[in-house]
């Protein structure tokens, strides 16, 4: 029943996740923002699986670090069962790089029998990076020839496939010399060709290798990995290679990915699937998604430098391009904060913007800069994508609605972690809204809707409000709660928007305050005014429902607060057609909120007045007498109601509970006076009933009038005991109570502000 | 026409518009009504458009005629970052590195020549409504011929070209870094597309989408077209409707003697050198009613796909052929405009 406690319950559902304004960690825990409590619950039980899968990988790494001699896999249970865990984690979460060095080791040392060997070689799928030091000792071991010339030739597949995967190659590149040396070797000789292929540079090419290979061409005819070694010599040093080469060549290797590409695949969509992480960027055609559909879309791009077309032509650009070439940073290699504080000041953004999306890091420094020319790349980029992926405003496009999806919650993110709405989301809202049929993507449409900037809104009534409101009345009672919280968090965005403006404008001294301001107060009262429309109309179609009004006083506990906290002039009491049904209504978390709400906008008059008369000068956004006005028609109602049971006679609201004595008594009614009063009003009866059996356990009549005097107060202390912590922030600050230790019924008066 | 498409009957009606019918003016179209939001269009047409201009007089007719008589896709394309026109050699150098690149994946790439694939790119600035308005930049593929290396026989096999003429609504407001060439036109295999879109999209953080014209801009095409003082003898004026929601598709094709189209638009058309939505809108309805006095087919019910005249012929997939050397910047006019609508 506490208040706060129930808020955060009954807003998941909705999916709107609050900490993700604010939280960078949000972006590093991965998974999908869900805050379902049974995808918590999922959630959890699959970082635990996550951990058991860590453990039980340890061990097994352990397990083979340790093997000394020959183990028999037919009769060794422990290796079968570390053999087959490996292979498992390996294939579907792929292996950390602590992991290359041990079972390379094992592998290439010929320790344990080929058919181990080759499991495991199998199974060396990299997570993110294999390191370059496992690579030189198992070349080592490859020299001395431990283990069977299969395995070295398992081996060299492997290596091949995963070469873009060494995280330096540097000391490999040292080892060319070693692996021209088994050129020799016929069975190995082509995927020796191969590997030198990959590793050959210009100062590799001598002319005794160049001897060599033209001897072995020589004796084993035109082979086409030698060609390719050989062309690929040629290229570097044309003059010690004199030979003619055939021009075209289809094929000169034969296809090495064997066993691994698949699963490197699995792996990597895996590992992105479940992390909005930036990833290891392993090569430049990594393509999260199997985008085939359409050559120019990609939803998820990857960070590469913005000169790394000027490196592939090897730094023949001219103008400042290429020294500058020598200085930047490349935004392949971010990958943490310090590197980014460390290099911001020769860092350049991504050839293409889309990619900051997924990036934090380079949102951050997005946050930094200043270049117009940022932003516009951005807005391009993501008005197309967002039209040409939109799943209802174009045709075919509705299987796609996953990945669209995916899309905008990561458009969403970015817009959280920048705490700003780009324009082009926002253009694409206005866009395609009239088409909206409110389901797809409904949270993240109604997510993005909460970023829209503020604009006069005029231009957006037509544009979001109009389209809204509509989908709004005719859909779900859960659809219309989203839309509410969706525009309860674009208010705040609003205000919050508003309050860092003023922090920065009294900073610069600056101050054009007054015209922005003014806008501003217009623009947030017209979507105040609209969402008290809408919700007047909600609680008619849904007959006064608890959930919505819970959601619809959830707005207006914003709303009641903005002088206060956020600095704005401006308080617009709900109107009546929310005000009565939460004040009438069944349940007491309605009523104990509605308690705190007028609770607030008392002290923000209260303030505002005292304010007004104590400096003039922001008279201007002085506050209508009929604000007050309804304040005080309000407030005379509510304690009417709930205190000195005279709310049908006092009530003087145009659309209030007035009722003539006459028409009251035709009900049947006896004691209607009180009916409301916080013994018999329907959202406390049940406190009420309760207790009586603990003040009088053996009356069972139920008499309630035993509440008075005394026990009122009694009463009283039992509802705040019972966390109606507005109802007594309520009662405490509007009602004036003469006598406090009175004991005839308490005599008591609203006070007006 | 008939029998000429193989899933649906047409109806042909050649040389069938003599009497030009003297009613027929609908009243307003709600189109205008609907004014620019935001003072961004979204996609929307003007209330009314210029003329085409006929011909530029400094512009040599041979130079542009490998453009002609090709069918062109169409796509629209967000202004290119850090596009320089100085540095077309070294663009081309490194497209046709990366084409090689695509071509091979996983092999080192040969950078000095012996590619199968040579990448010319070329300025046009003939193409170009006015001083403001970046050259045109043409991109061709060649296929070196493997029989005789040595010799420079080669066979074009894939060309593109971006172009913008009048593009000013959105040249105005962009900054120095950005070069706006919003309309791209190919003509090649489809995979070569998707090469050459890539690199560009990579080097010059720029997004293509297709270009389609929608029904209400074809009518325009249409009107625009068919007011065009062309030649004699050419070839007919061609609307080419789809009827929408049956099983199998029935394409209506009307031909109408391009004289007769142009008696019938110099009657309609009112204000020299504009043309108005409205006044489209009657001419499209006078050849609706002629049509439905003939044939009792409404073909307002139907969906206008392709336009074909003297002057060039549009399909609404963003499909275009020109025929007319004197007329291409006028069309191109008009592209550039829904281009820019589409990118903004």
């Amino acid at each position: 029943m506490q208040r706060r406690q129930s808020s955060k319950h009954s807003k998941r559902p909705l999916q709107v996740h609050h900490s993700n304004q604010t939280d960078l960690s949000a972006w590093r825990k991965g998974g999908t923002v869900d805050t379902e409590k049974s995808a918590q619950n999922r959630q959890s039980l699959s970082d635990q699986k996550n951990d058991n899968e860590q453990d039980s990988l340890e061990q097994a790494l352990s397990y083979f670090e340790k093997i000394q001699d020959r183990v028999s896999l037919k009769k060794s249970e422990v290796l079968q069962k570390h053999l087959s865990t490996m292979e498992s984690i390996a294939l579907k979460r792929g292996l950390p790089p602590e992991g290359f060095d041990v079972l390379l080791d094992v592998a290439l040392s010929g320790k344990l029998a080929d058919t181990v060997n080759t499991r495991l070689l199998k199974s060396l799928i990299p997570a993110s990076a294999i390191p370059e030091s496992s690579i030189v000792s198992s070349v080592s071991w490859f020299c001395v020839s431990k283990c069977s010339s299969n395995i070295q030739l398992l081996f060299l597949r492997w290596l091949i496939t995963m070469f873009d995967f060494i995280d330096h190659k540097e000391q490999v590149h040292a080892l060319y010399g070693i692996f021209f040396s088994f050129l020799n070797d016929e069975k190995l000789c082509p995927y020796i060709c191969h590997v030198l292929y990959l590793l050959t540079r210009k100062e590799n090419v001598k002319p005794f290798r160049v001897r060599r290979l033209l001897d072995l061409q020589s004796k084993m005819g035109m082979q086409p990995h030698l060609q390719a070694l050989l062309s690929l010599y040629k290229l570097f040093c044309p003059e010690l290679v004199s030979i003619t080469l055939p021009q075209k060549m289809k094929t000169y290797f034969k296809n090495a990915d064997g066993p691994w590409k698949a699963a490197i695949n699995a792996v990597r969509q895996r590992n992105q699937a479940n992390s909005t992480v930036p990833q290891p960027l392993l090569l430049g055609t990594a393509q999260p998604h199997s985008r085939k559909r359409k050559w120019n879309t990609q939803l998820i791009v990857p960070a590469s430098s913005a000169n790394a077309q000027n490196l592939v032509v090897g730094g023949k650009m001219s103008r400042a391009d290429s020294y500058s070439a020598n200085e930047s940073f490349p935004v392949e290699q971010l990958r943490t904060f310090p590197q980014l504080l460390q290099n911001i000041h020769r860092l350049e953004f991504p050839s293409q913007m889309g990619s900051v999306l997924t990036n934090p890091l380079l949102l951050h420094y997005m946050n930094c800069s200043k270049d117009e020319s940022v932003y516009l790349r951005l807005y391009y980029w993501m008005g197309q994508t967002l039209q040409e992926e939109c799943t209802w405003c174009v045709v075919d496009n509705n299987q796609y609605e996953e990945e669209f999806r995916g899309f905008l919650e990561t458009v969403y993110k970015a817009e959280c972690f920048l705490q700003e709405g780009f324009p082009s989301c926002e253009e694409f809202l206005y866009r395609s809204l009239p088409l909206w049929d409110g389901v797809s993507c409904r949270s993240q449409i109604l997510q993005l809707v909460s970023w829209i900037p503020l604009s006069t809104f005029s231009e957006m009534k037509s544009q979001l409000c109009d389209p809204l409101a509509q989908l709004f009345f005719t859909s779900s009672l859960y659809f219309k709660c989203s839309v509410l919280e969706s525009l309860k968090e674009l208010l705040q965005n609003w205000l919050n928007w508003h309050v860092v403006q003023l922090d920065s404008e009294s900073d610069s001294q600056f101050s054009s305050l007054n015209t922005t301001l003014s806008g501003l107060v217009n623009g947030v009262a017209e979507l105040i005014n609209f969402v008290g429309r809408i919700s007047t109309a909600a609680l008619h179609l849904e007959k006064s429902h608890t959930f919505l009004l819970y959601f619809i006083l959830d707005f207006y506990e914003t709303v009641c607060d903005i002088y206060l906290k956020y600095k704005l002039p401006l308080l617009i009491m709900p109107p009546a057609g929310v005000f009565y049904p939460a004040l009438l209504s069944m349940d007491s978390v309605n009523l104990n909120q509605l308690c705190y709400i007028m609770y607030r906008y008392r002290t923000n008059l209260i303030a505002a007045k005292e304010n007004e008369m104590s400096k003039k000068k922001i008279q201007q956004f002085k506050f209508s007498s009929q604000t007050y006005q309804e304040y005080n028609q309000y407030i005379i109602a509510m304690v009417g109601c709930l205190w000195t049971s005279s709310a049908f006679q006092k009530d003087n609201h145009p659309e209030g509970i007035r009722l003539d004595d006459e028409l009251l008594k035709k009900t049947g009614v006896r004691e209607y006076k009180n009916s409301f009063n916080i013994v018999y009003h329907p959202a406390l009866m049940c406190y009420a009933v309760d207790f009586l059996q603990q003040a009088w356990p053996d009356d069972t009549t139920f008499n309630f009038n035993l509440i008075k005097g005394k026990k009122w107060n009694w009463y009283l202390r039992y509802l705040y005991g019972q966390g109606l912590e507005g109802l007594k922030l309520f009662i405490e600050s509007s009602i004036n109570r003469v006598s406090k230790a009175s004991q005839s019924k308490a005599e008591d008066e609203d006070e007006k502000v | 026409m008939a029998g000429g498409r193989p899933a649906g009957s047409a109806i042909e009606m050649e040389g069938a518009m003599r009497t030009l019918p003297s009613s027929g003016r609908p009243s307003g179209t709600g189109w205008q009504s609907r004014g620019p939001l935001f003072g961004r269009n979204y996609g929307l047409s003007p209330g009314s458009r210029l003329l085409p201009p006929r011909c530029q007089e400094n512009a040599d007719p041979q130079k542009m005629a490998f453009l002609l008589r090709k069918q062109w896709t169409l796509y629209s394309v967000s202004p290119l970052y850090k596009f320089s026109s100085a540095d077309l050699k070294d663009y081309a150098r490194m497209l046709g590195v990366f084409i090689a690149a695509e071509k091979q994946k996983g092999l080192a790439v040969d950078v000095d020549g012996e590619l199968g694939i040579k990448v010319a790119m070329s300025g046009l600035p003939e193409l170009r409504g006015s001083e403001q308005d970046p050259a045109a930049v043409l991109v061709q593929l060649s296929l070196r011929s493997s029989v005789s290396p040595k010799n420079s026989e080669e066979k074009l096999i894939w060309s593109g070209w971006f172009c913008c003429v009048a593009g000013d609504d959105l040249l105005e407001n962009l900054p120095e870094n950005f070069t706006c060439l919003p309309l791209f036109l190919v003509n090649g295999a489809e995979s070569y597309t998707a090469i050459v879109g890539s690199w560009f999209q990579k080097t010059f953080d720029c997004c293509f989408r297709r270009l389609a014209i929608s029904p209400l801009n074809l009518t325009w095409m249409a009107a625009m077209w068919t007011g065009c003082k062309v030649d004699k003898n050419t070839a007919a004026t061609e609307l080419l409707f789809s009827v929408p929601h049956l099983p199998q598709p029935l394409d209506i094709s009307y031909a109408i003697h391009p004289e007769d189209a142009k008696a019938l638009w110099d009657t309609v058309q009112k204000t020299p050198g504009e043309i108005t939505q409205e006044e489209v809108d009657v001419f499209m309805e006078c050849l609706y009613s002629h049509f439905h006095r003939h044939f009792k087919i409404h073909l307002s019910a139907t969906k206008l796909v392709k336009v074909s005249t003297g002057i060039a012929s549009a399909h609404c997939d963003g499909i275009i052929k020109f025929l007319q050397s004197q007329y291409l910047i006028g069309v191109l006019m008009l592209l550039t405009e829904l281009a820019i609508s589409q990118i903004q």
